[in-house]
């Protein structure tokens, strides 16, 4: 079983300032990490190999830093990671970006067959989500969104627990296939020391546009990309209520005065609407 | 050729044999648009044995309606949908297509623009048009700040878009409305499908229902730490209110994913809704902006939640929430009183 996972650097969103002047994002000092659900989706490569053997490779593109996320990998037990990085790459939008990571899966692939390609549900910096099914629908082959369970693995098929907005679906589909994780799938596991070691001095192979193969850069980076920012805008105010004043008493007073015609809506546990 | 695109298309998704509520938003959203540009709006529905909801379609302010319906599409599936929008999007050439942004929306969304090779703009919360250039401005929040960002695609049709349930508003059905049904065959086989559904299980997949509530309090990252939040716990229950969190709080493990309001988590239009420590980034605020009254608490004075609140208390929540507390258990035990 050869499971390929698709992991991104991203900035980590919680500390990412914009400029209120120019309404432009201030990466300075912005820390990066790796988006969290790759690193769950790692992890259930990891799993699935302990389980039924094989390998597992990670593959990300971005800058040469972006190093980072595939060494992270090799921590929670993925066995070979590649990097694909070039300048044409650069502003891709999300179909420009199942195009060049497609390129690189065909490559691997070629060496190493892939029986299944993992994605996160979404990176944290854009939550788009479209990638993974864009790689699926480049290579032909079937795209499962939202798992947040593996049930049953063959050499032929898998079985999965796909979320929906009130349940879920028990699915079989067909190898090779992808797959895009959900965070509730497992939890991160701590790295073996072993692992630790090997991702200090981890190096990944990196391939440039020109050691992909035949490749179109008319489909590639900003070149490639259908979608541009237009503007960016401070959204509009909402018109606010009022400050309550006074002690935490006063205010909470005040408060429940305005409530009281809303009483109804509220009951206690376990006791009768009022 | 761009020019040979015409026409709004709103992707009707069916949940439990009747339109999702988000499909309905998009035509009341779609119909300002396609007026806008003088197009008519159609709805897409995929599905078996589902023609009896065209009416409702058309009575939502659909102009036409285009319809496969063929058992491989009983549930939905990535492939047959796919081939589905293909077919009717390559024949009919809309200019724009609306989906909401479900997971089953999502997914067929993604899947098209690969195959049409057109952009797709994700989780948006508004729609314009430009007119003269008849272009779709789809804007969604961006990055982690208080920031929305507007998307174009110039030179790719269909111009695609993802957009939130709860964020638009269907219009009033109108029984008096008339349309076009357009009926579409699919050439394909269950032998050709790679996916086939087992089961689907209904409910337990979700333990908390954010979306019907009357009543959320919502808790945020200005509870300190766990042993902080359980006030919002204590609150919620003294007022039967349904516990929500923002993704800080559901990162920092107070509680399960399936509690954030937000634009990753639930969009939610409660009655009343609580915001207690809770900053009022615009990722959160995309999700609850709606609720009817909107009652913050926070400390900090500037802090942009006070933007969207009916109501603001600034405060200290450890020292507001037991305040809180021990009044509604006063109110809430009058009522009982008095109707004894
Ligand atoms: C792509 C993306 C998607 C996102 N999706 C979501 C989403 O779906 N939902 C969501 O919620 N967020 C989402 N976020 C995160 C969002 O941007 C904010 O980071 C998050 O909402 C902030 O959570 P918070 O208000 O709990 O924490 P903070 O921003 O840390 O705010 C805490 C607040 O508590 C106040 N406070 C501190 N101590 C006290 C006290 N003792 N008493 C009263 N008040 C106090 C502080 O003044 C502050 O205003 C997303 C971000 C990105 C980038
Ligand atoms: N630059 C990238 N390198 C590797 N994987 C990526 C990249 N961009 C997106 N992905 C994969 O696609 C998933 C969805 O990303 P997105 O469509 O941008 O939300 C991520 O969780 C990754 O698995």
């Amino acid at each position: 079983m050869h499971i390929v996972v698709c992991v991104k650097q991203v900035p980590d969103t919680k500390v990412i300032k914009i400029n209120p002047k120019t309404n432009t994002l201030d990466r300075r000092g912005v820390p990066s990490i790796m988006n969290p659900y790759d690193a769950h989706a790692v992890q259930e490569a990891v799993r699935l190999k302990r389980e039924y053997g094989g390998k597992v490779s990670v593959l990300s593109m971005g800058p040469p830093q972006a190093d980072a996320v595939i060494k992270k990998s090799i921590e929670i037990g993925a066995d070979e990671g590649y990097l694909i990085s070039d300048r044409a790459f650069a502003g891709a939008d999300t179909l420009a970006t199942s195009y060049a990571l497609t390129k690189a899966l065909e490559k691997i692939s070629s060496a190493s067959p892939i029986d299944m390609i993992f994605c996160g549900k979404h990176a944290i910096d854009g939550d788009t989500g479209q990638v993974g099914p864009g790689i699926a629908s480049r290579l032909d082959i079937p795209p499962v969104t939202n798992i947040t369970s593996i049930t049953k693995v063959t050499k032929d098929y898998v079985e999965l627990q796909r979320k929906l907005q009130d349940g879920y679906a028990h699915i079989r589909t067909s190898l090779p296939c992808l797959i895009t994780i959900e965070k509730e799938i497992n939890e991160i596991e701590y790295a073996p020391f072993p692992n630790m070691l090997k991702a200090v001095s981890y190096q990944p192979v990196v391939w440039n546009v020109d050691q992909l193969g035949e490749v179109d850069r008319k489909q590639l980076g900003l070149k490639g990309s259908p979608t541009i920012v237009g503007k960016m805008f401070a959204p509009p105010k909402q018109e606010g209520g009022h400050t309550l004043e006074g002690t935490p008493k006063e205010q909470v007073d005040q408060l429940l005065d305005v409530l009281h015609e809303k009483r109804h809506l509220f009951q206690k546990k376990g006791g009768a609407a009022v | 050729m761009i020019e040979d695109h015409r026409g709004i298309w709103v992707f009707a998704e069916v949940v439990d044999g009747s339109i999702a509520g988000v499909s309905l938003e998009l035509l009341g959203a779609g119909r300002e648009l396609a007026d806008k540009l003088e197009t008519p709006l159609a709805a897409v529905l995929l599905g078996h044995e589902v023609r009896q909801l065209t009416d409702p379609l058309i009575h939502h302010g659909a102009d036409e309606v285009y319809v496969i319906d063929a058992p491989i599409l009983r549930d939905y599936r990535t492939e047959p949908y796919l081939a589905g929008m293909g077919k009717l999007a390559r024949m009919h050439l809309p200019e724009i297509i609306l989906y909401g942004a479900t997971p089953n929306g999502k997914d067929i969304a993604s899947a098209v623009a690969t195959d049409l090779k057109t952009g797709l703009t994700a989780d948006c919360t508004m729609l314009d048009v430009d007119v003269d250039k008849r272009l779709l401005e789809a804007s969604r929040p961006a990055f982690g700040g208080n920031i929305m960002a507007t998307i174009l695609c110039k030179k790719h049709r269909p111009q695609m878009a993802t957009v939130r349930p709860k964020v638009m508003k269907a219009l009033k059905p109108d029984s008096s409305r008339k349309g076009t049904v357009i009926e579409e065959r699919l050439d394909m086989k269950e032998a050709d499908i790679r996916t086939k559904v087992l089961e689907i299980v209904k409910g337990p997949g979700k333990s908390v229902n954010l979306e019907d509530a009357d009543v959320i309090v919502c808790g945020g990252k200005g509870m300190g730490d766990e042993q902080g939040f359980q006030l919002i716990h204590q609150f919620a229950e003294t007022i039967g209110a349904t516990v929500g969190g923002t993704r800080d709080a559901v990162e920092a493990g107070w509680l399960s994913h399936d509690h954030q309001v937000g634009q990753t988590g639930e969009t939610v239009t409660p009655k009343i809704y609580f915001a207690i420590g809770v900053s009022g980034a615009i990722q959160h605020t995309v999700g609850m902006k709606n609720s009817e009254i909107i009652i913050a608490v926070n400390n900090d004075p500037e802090a942009p939640i006070f933007d969207v609140a009916t109501y603001g208390i600034v405060g200290d929540a450890r020292e507001i929430l037991p305040v809180l507390i021990d009044a509604f258990d006063e109110l809430l035990k009058e009522e009982v009183v008095s109707h004894a």
